[in-house]
Order: C-alpha cells, then sequence, then structure tokens
C-alpha cells in the first residue's frame, strides 16, 4: 500500500484525496439528511448502479486506451447481452440455474464474438482515421439497435427469475432486498479485480498498459500489437454483455438501456481519465453514489427528478474544471 | 550443393526513400553495417537520421529500396516481425513506458520466458541503478536513468543488432561518459547502429559512419579518416 502511494504521481494523489472528500461528503450529506436507514439504502442502491456501470464503462475505458477507439457501439453490445440472454434463458428447458449460467455464457460468447468480428474486420482498416471510427461505431450501434428491435420487439421484457439462491430476500438497512442485488455488486467487484490482475500481474496485462502509452514501441519490441488490439476489444465488448445479462433479473430488458448506460458509461470514463482502468473503476463507484444521493434529494425535497440526471454531468463538470484530464488521466 | 555464403554486411540498406504523410523524407539512403562494429548516422537536424532507423525497425516503412538483415530482405514486413528477428530498438527521446515498472519496462521486451533472468548479470553489470530502482515507474526516473533503462529493454532479446538513436541527447557529461562505456561494452556481443548529434561522442564511440544530407546518403567511410578531414566536417556537420 505504501508502495501504491509513493509511486503515485502527485496529481493521482491529489485525486484520491479528492474522491475520499467528495464520498465522505456524500455520506455525511446522506446521513444527516435521510437518516441512518435511508442513507444506508441509497449508498446500497450508489453502489449497484456503479458496479452496473462499471462493466460497462470499464471496457469503453480499455477499448479507448489502447486503440484510441471511442466505441458507441458499447452500449448496443449491452442491449445485445441483455436481450440474447434473456432469449437463451426462455427457450431452453432447463432447470432456471441452467437457463441462467447458459444465458450469462451464450450471450458473452456471442458479443465478444461480434466484437472479435469487428475489430478485425471494420475498425482494424481505419486505425489510421479516428473520425471515420467514430462514424462507423455510432452508425454500428444505431444498425444493433435496429436488429435487436426487429427481432425482439418494441415492448419491454420482464426481469427474468434468478436461481432460488440468488431470488431469496435479506433485510439491509430495515429494507428487503433480493440476494440478486448482492450477486450484481460482487459480479462488478469480481470484474473490477479480476481484470486489474490480468492487467497488473500477467504479461498480457503489461502489454495492454504498455501499449496504452505507445502502441507503436510494444512493436518494436517484437510484439504484434494488433492481436492484443483484438483481444482487448473482445475483452470489452463480453464485459458490456456481461452488464447487460446482469441488468435483465433486476429491471428486465428495454431497447433504451444501452445508450442509458453508454451515457453513463462515458461520463465515467471522461471522469475517470479517458484510458485510465483505475479512473474508470473509482469513477463508477463515485458516479454511482452519487446519482443515487442526488434521486433520494429530489426525491426528498425539489421534486424534480431531472436532478439525478443533470447531477453526474454536473459533476463531470466540475472535475474537468480541477482536473481537465480526468482524476487519473495522463496529464499531457 | 555449396553452403549459403555469409553476408560481409549484417545489415544492408540499400537506396531506401522514405515518406511521412506525403512528405519525402528519404530520398535515397545507403547505410552498411559490418558485424560486430559501431556504426554512426551524422548529419544535421532533419537530415533522416532518425527516419532511416525508424525505416529499419519497419515503423516508418520505405516506399522503394531494400533493406536485408544478415541477408533476408526485411523492408515490407511489419516491425514486431524485424524485430523478432534480432533487431533492437532504442528511440529517441528515451521513450519508455512511464506508468510501467522499471521491472516491467524490461520484462514487456522478453521475447522467450525467462529472457530477463538470463541476462539480468549482463543487464544489472552495465546498470547498476536500475536493479536499484526495479519497483519504481519509469516516469519517475531521471533523464540518464530513463535513457539506461531504454538501452536496457533493447538487450533483455537476444539481438544480434542494436539500433540506438541519440543516447546522449540532453544528457550531462558525466552520463554521457558512463552511457558511452556501456555502448561500448555492450558492442563487444552485439552489432550498434547509431544517430548521434554529438559528434565528439560519435567519433569516440564508432569505427564507422555515414552522413545523410537532406534525406541522402552522402558519405561513409571509417570513423579514423572522417575525425583527420576537417573539410568534409565542416561542410556537413558545422562543426568546425
Amino acid at each position: 500500500m505504501q508502495t501504491y502511494w509513493t509511486n503515485l504521481t502527485p496529481q493521482h494523489r491529489r485525486s484520491w484525496l479528492l474522491v475520499v472528500v467528495y464520498v465522505a461528503l456524500l455520506l455525511a450529506i446522506s446521513w444527516l439528511d435521510f437518516g441512518y436507514n435511508t442513507a444506508g439504502q441509497t449508498v446500497f442502491r450508489g453502489i449497484l448502479l456503479g458496479m452496473l456501470v462499471f462493466l460497462v464503462a470499464s471496457g469503453l475505458s480499455l477499448i479507448f486506451g489502447l486503440l484510441d477507439v471511442l466505441n458507441f457501439a458499447q452500449g448496443a453490445f449491452l442491449l445485445i447481452g441483455a436481450y440474447v440472454g434473456y432469449d437463451i434463458y426462455h427457450s431452453l428447458d432447463a432447470s432456471v440455474e441452467v437457463r441462467f449460467l447458459a444465458a450469462i455464457g451464450g450471450g458473452v460468447l456471442l458479443v465478444a464474438a461480434i466484437g472479435a468480428v469487428m475489430e478485425a474486420g471494420l475498425i482494424r482498416p481505419l486505425y489510421e482515421r479516428p473520425i471515420f471510427q467514430i462514424v462507423l461505431t455510432f452508425g454500428l450501434a444505431a444498425i444493433f439497435l435496429d436488429f435487436v428491435e426487429r427481432i425482439y420487439g418494441r415492448n419491454p421484457k420482464q426481469p427474468l427469475s434468478p436461481p432460488p439462491l440468488l431470488n431469496e430476500k435479506f433485510t439491509l438497512f430495515q429494507q428487503s432486498l433480493s440476494v440478486y442485488r448482492l450477486f450484481i455488486i460482487g459480479l462488478g467487484l469480481a470484474m473490477m479485480i479480476g481484470v486489474y490482475i490480468l492487467l497488473n500481474r500477467t504479461r498480457i496485462g503489461i502489454i495492454i498498459r504498455a501499449g496504452v502509452q505507445d502502441p507503436e514501441m510494444v512493436q518494436a519490441l517484437g510484439i504484434n500489437v494488433r492481436r492484443v488490439f483484438t483481444l482487448v476489444f473482445i475483452l470489452g465488448s463480453a464485459l458490456a454483455a456481461l452488464g447487460g445479462i446482469a441488468l435483465v433479473p433486476y429491471q428486465g430488458a428495454t431497447l433504451e438501456m444501452g445508450n442509458q448506460f453508454l451515457i453513463l458509461a462515458i461520463v465515467v470514463v471522461v471522469i475517470g481519465g479517458m484510458g485510465s482502468y483505475e479512473g474508470t473503476a473509482v469513477a463508477s463507484i463515485v458516479v454511482g453514489l452519487t446519482r443515487a444521493v442526488a434521486e433520494q434529494l429530489s426525491l426528498e425535497h425539489f421534486d424534480a427528478p431531472v436532478l439525478a440526471e443533470t447531477s453526474i454531468l454536473l459533476l463531470m463538470i466540475a472535475v474537468l474544471l480541477v482536473q481537465p484530464s480526468g482524476l487519473f488521466g495522463r496529464g499531457e | 550443393m555449396s553452403a549459403t555464403p555469409t553476408p560481409a554486411h549484417i545489415l544492408e540498406v540499400r537506396g531506401i526513400h522514405t515518406f511521412i504523410g506525403e512528405f519525402h523524407i528519404l530520398e535515397g539512403v545507403t547505410v552498411e553495417v559490418p558485424p560486430g562494429s559501431i556504426t554512426v548516422l551524422l548529419g544535421r537536424n532533419g537530415a533522416g537520421k532518425t527516419t532511416t532507423l525508424r525505416s529499419i525497425i519497419g515503423l516508418a516503412p520505405p516506399r522503394a529500396g531494400e533493406i536485408a538483415f544478415k541477408g533476408v530482405p526485411i523492408h515490407g514486413l511489419r516491425a514486431h516481425k524485424i524485430a523478432q528477428m534480432g533487431i533492437g530498438y532504442v528511440p529517441e527521446k528515451r521513450i519508455i513506458f512511464r506508468d510501467l515498472t522499471v521491472g516491467e519496462n524490461l520484462l514487456i521486451a522478453e521475447r522467450d520466458k525467462g529472457d530477463l533472468e538470463r541476462k539480468a548479470d549482463f543487464i544489472f553489470g552495465l546498470f547498476p541503478d536500475l536493479k536499484r530502482l526495479y519497483h519504481l515507474p519509469g516516469g519517475h526516473l531521471s533523464g540518464g536513468q530513463q535513457q539506461m533503462l531504454a538501452i536496457a529493454r533493447a538487450l533483455v532479446a537476444d539481438n544480434s543488432l542494436l539500433l540506438i538513436d541519440e543516447p546522449s541527447e540532453g544528457l550531462a557529461p558525466v552520463l554521457i561518459e558512463h552511457m558511452m562505456e556501456a555502448i561500448r561494452q555492450l558492442s563487444a556481443s552485439t552489432t550498434v547502429l547509431l544517430v548521434e548529434q554529438n559528434f565528439q561522442v560519435a567519433s569516440q564511440l564508432a569505427e564507422r559512419y555515414v552522413i545523410i544530407e537532406e534525406g541522402i546518403s552522402v558519405h561513409s567511410g571509417l570513423m579514423a579518416d572522417l575525425v583527420q578531414d576537417k573539410a568534409l566536417i565542416t561542410t556537413y556537420l558545422g562543426v568546425a
């Protein structure tokens, strides 16, 4: 821990302090204004949202960091994951546990395959043309959305039942909650730690981190960077799909969910610092908490749901004013 | 059946033309590097020395001309393929991975598992500071230490040719001495092609030279002859 702190740049140390002070402030406001139990429920909701956003944003951040591609189709990957997972779950004749696992596996694998084909076939020829890439991913997002609408229709899909073990109830801060919410938090946390270990403890992770800084130099060391690009794109797509499937038992599936989470994810990536995995992880939690507290504030005092929507945009503006490269972005 | 003759030069660059965007940077550069030597590319700023190294390693592929490494054509190959054949590249401005630790900067250069472990004594013998700084991020190193790391990184894999761009740039005189000594030592086992703006350094290190003027190689030969030729030095290098 001491090594981690001493190895941080002064800017990143300041960012950590800002985050700690800001989160402490949110917690204090919640406790003083909402009371102990409502504050606890609000914080729990915020962490849950943060973990879901993280699954989409981490892929976006990894892809942007290494490939310099702002993948607007990341929301569509979440959407496809959710609908395909929903479809697999309902089309199998097996136990709930098997259907649930098959939904996760099938949705993630399909989206990972789409990501691989998209990177190798469409994005790779456009690496020297960033504007074309933006237009391409934007266009693909629209096509994917249209595709899902044509196959599954406009009507929202009802939340599906998770395995009985995850459907049990527990009481937290005097509120009865489904264990599934804990599962989502655990899943987000597992992915957060898993990707952190991948990036920091494995050779491929070292290559990815080096590639984020200077892909040309990585190539000059004898490493096939394009292959690493494809791998990261697959990983980013799969994480978004996982987020989509995880959402279905919680809130069902709607055609709008992809874009809703894409906007949240972009805000998270900008706040965390473009391309910084650490920043994305921290910013996901901060954005989730901010939104949950703003929602509760608007509910209790202002009767203005728009406050929740604008709160994270205001947070983004404030962060960029203090640190233009985001909390954990590179200075240059 | 006769055996394939060993080429006289480990690296042969023949009349390459390289463009950066629409700019025609190299308009006919020829460089021959004998094995086991230190050869230096000389020339004024913007003459095309760095682009020549980048063309060899494949980061700025030439549109015309030929490059052969150990007799095998390498022009047109992608950079990672060229590097895998045994060419190490130390870019100018000591580009290291700033967010990676010193250890990670070295580990990433492994081509076979255990390369760093096998070379550790040699590398840390040349640059003892790097052992002490092993767990520190590259961005925390001083300019001289970053330069050492950039060179050390190219030594991890079994490279038979090192392309080193401006190793003395921006270094204090005492560090330049250290760097020169390190390059001399490593040249005992590896051929070196160097770009060096500082003629004093270049003349003390290299046995051979190639002068590049406005993208064209105009002179080459033994460094011992060049240091005697004040007129040539003044004309092309602007050094009295």
